[in-house]
């Protein structure tokens, strides 16, 4: 068991993984904002729960953390690997002749997405940690000071959809998740070793999951910009 | 048929190398396309010039020898062909065909369009093999009961040629689709259980150490290689070295 991480193997299992790992939050997260769209009030209380639960807090965030970092650092790694196997590019090469776009292209559909991250990141999560830990507010009321002042989740999410600017690159940014999870739930299941008779099924279900998640973020972001 | 061809010359492995332009006429729809290059050797010849080398053997589809990239695909635009089935007819009249070798680093151009695959020799030397004994008691393989689904996925997972078209075809350079084919053609058969598990890690060490790079699923090596080797050999592999990276 030593060292698989060092074989090629290994490191396509443990990013196939860290790939599924994700695809299970993204649901959680999509299931949790999509509440915003139906009750303010269910998704405030779903919100106040991930916010406060100290599993969630305190274990699951930071191995969401370290999946998240892992899968881009793993995914640079293997990238600057396959660069090094093959130094003479070809004069005339037809990769659509055999491979889909989102296949070969990952990187780039990654890079878009870690772009969307860091911007996802200043406007949600660092604010949130912020108010959490820094100044000690974990009431997750609009006023602290006010027990009737409301939660203050359903706000922050529906004011930062107020820009088209953000809209639009929350919009972008869902795309190129749908083009990487076109290529990436398949890959991901082949790479743990699961290609057999569920495959075609599978396919079938990759595509509702790569279309469908991405599609509903950016109905979430659309409702709340067009709802101001 | 009169062609342009644009080919890749490099006299030795050490010289940087270059495409190089030759017009080649009243070529026949029905030759073969190394029959097409013959011609054009012929020419060149003649002319004095150096002859283009590329690697060629049985010219009927199952020694794998011959590696080229044919207008930017392994083993030119037909399916499951090798470049030596490949017929002039599936090009058109006054088309430029670019004929280019192997690209990977663990394939290094010996001349011209001639690649040294001795890498998937030394893959097959780390567990490629089964240890039999042949002192004249040996068991005869058709006596031992194979159901019939492995059997026939084994056989699929032994034509593989080795010609190295996966590798040429992957963005990568990955060789996965080869050493698959053949960890896959002893694990589905009782023979190869008993070396299994060393079979798995020594050859997936090996191709590592060769430099070839890792499988992104693509998908390209199953759609070029002209035996039509599945992808599920390559899970089936992931399963296998898994399981003996537990085991070992």
């Amino acid at each position: 068991m030593s060292g698989i991480l060092n074989s090629s193997i290994g490191r396509k299992f443990a990013m196939a993984l860290s790939a599924l790992f994700l695809m299970i939050f993204l649901l959680q997260h999509f299931a949790i904002n999509i509440l915003s769209v139906f009750s303010p009030d269910t998704f405030n209380e779903a919100s106040h729960f991930m916010g406060t639960f100290w599993a969630v807090q305190y274990l699951l965030q930071p191995v969401l953390i370290f999946g998240v970092i892992f899968h881009f650092v793993m995914g640079f790694v293997l990238e600057i690997n396959n660069n090094k196997a093959r130094k003479v590019s070809y004069a005339k090469s037809k990769g659509s002749a055999n491979s889909s776009w989102m296949s070969r292209n990952m990187l780039l559909t990654g890079l878009v997405i870690l772009a969307f991250m860091v911007l996802h990141f200043i406007d949600f999560w660092i604010p949130e940690i912020n108010v959490k830990y820094i100044q000690g507010d974990m009431s997750g009321l609009i006023n602290p000071d006010a027990a009737d002042s409301g939660f203050r989740y359903y706000e922050e999410l529906h004011h930062k959809f107020e820009s088209p600017l953000r809209v639009g690159a929350y919009v972008i940014a869902f795309i190129l998740l749908s083009l990487h999870l076109l290529h990436g739930f398949n890959s991901a299941f082949q790479s743990v070793g699961a290609n057999n008779k569920y495959t075609k099924g599978l396919k079938g279900f990759s595509k509702v999951y790569a279309i469908g998640i991405p599609l509903g973020f950016i109905f979430i972001a659309l409702f709340h910009h067009l709802n101001h | 048929m009169n062609l342009t061809l644009k080919i890749w010359r490099q006299k030795n492995a050490n010289d940087k190398g270059k495409i190089v332009d030759y017009k080649v006429n009243d070529v026949s729809p029905d030759m073969s396309f190394l029959e097409m290059l013959d011609v054009l050797n012929q020419d060149l010849i003649d002319k004095g010039e150096e002859p283009v080398a590329f690697d060629h053997d049985c010219r009927e589809g199952i020694c794998g020898s011959c590696s080229m990239y044919v207008n930017g695909q392994a083993h030119g635009p037909d399916s499951m062909v090798t470049v030596c089935q490949l017929h002039m007819r599936s090009f058109n009249d006054g088309d430029t065909i670019y004929i280019e070798p192997w690209r990977a680093t663990a394939f290094p151009v010996i001349k011209d369009l001639i690649v040294d695959r001795s890498a998937f020799d030394r893959i097959q030397h780390a567990g490629g093999f089964i240890s039999v004994n042949t002192s004249g008691n040996t068991q005869d393989a058709n006596a031992i009961p194979i159901e019939k689904e492995n059997a026939d996925r084994a056989f699929d997972a032994a034509t593989c040629i080795g010609c190295g078209a996966c590798v040429a075809s992957c963005k990568n350079s990955s060789a996965m689709l080869f050493v698959s084919a053949k960890v896959s053609q002893f694990a589905l058969l009782p023979q190869g259980q008993v070396e299994a598990t060393d079979r798995v890690l020594n050859m997936v060490k090996q191709m590592d150490e060769e430099g070839f790079g890792n499988c992104t699923n693509t998908g390209a090596c199953e759609v070029e290689c002209p035996k039509g080797i599945s992808l599920e050999n390559i899970a089936r592999m992931n399963r296998e070295y898994l399981k003996a990276s537990l085991k070992g």
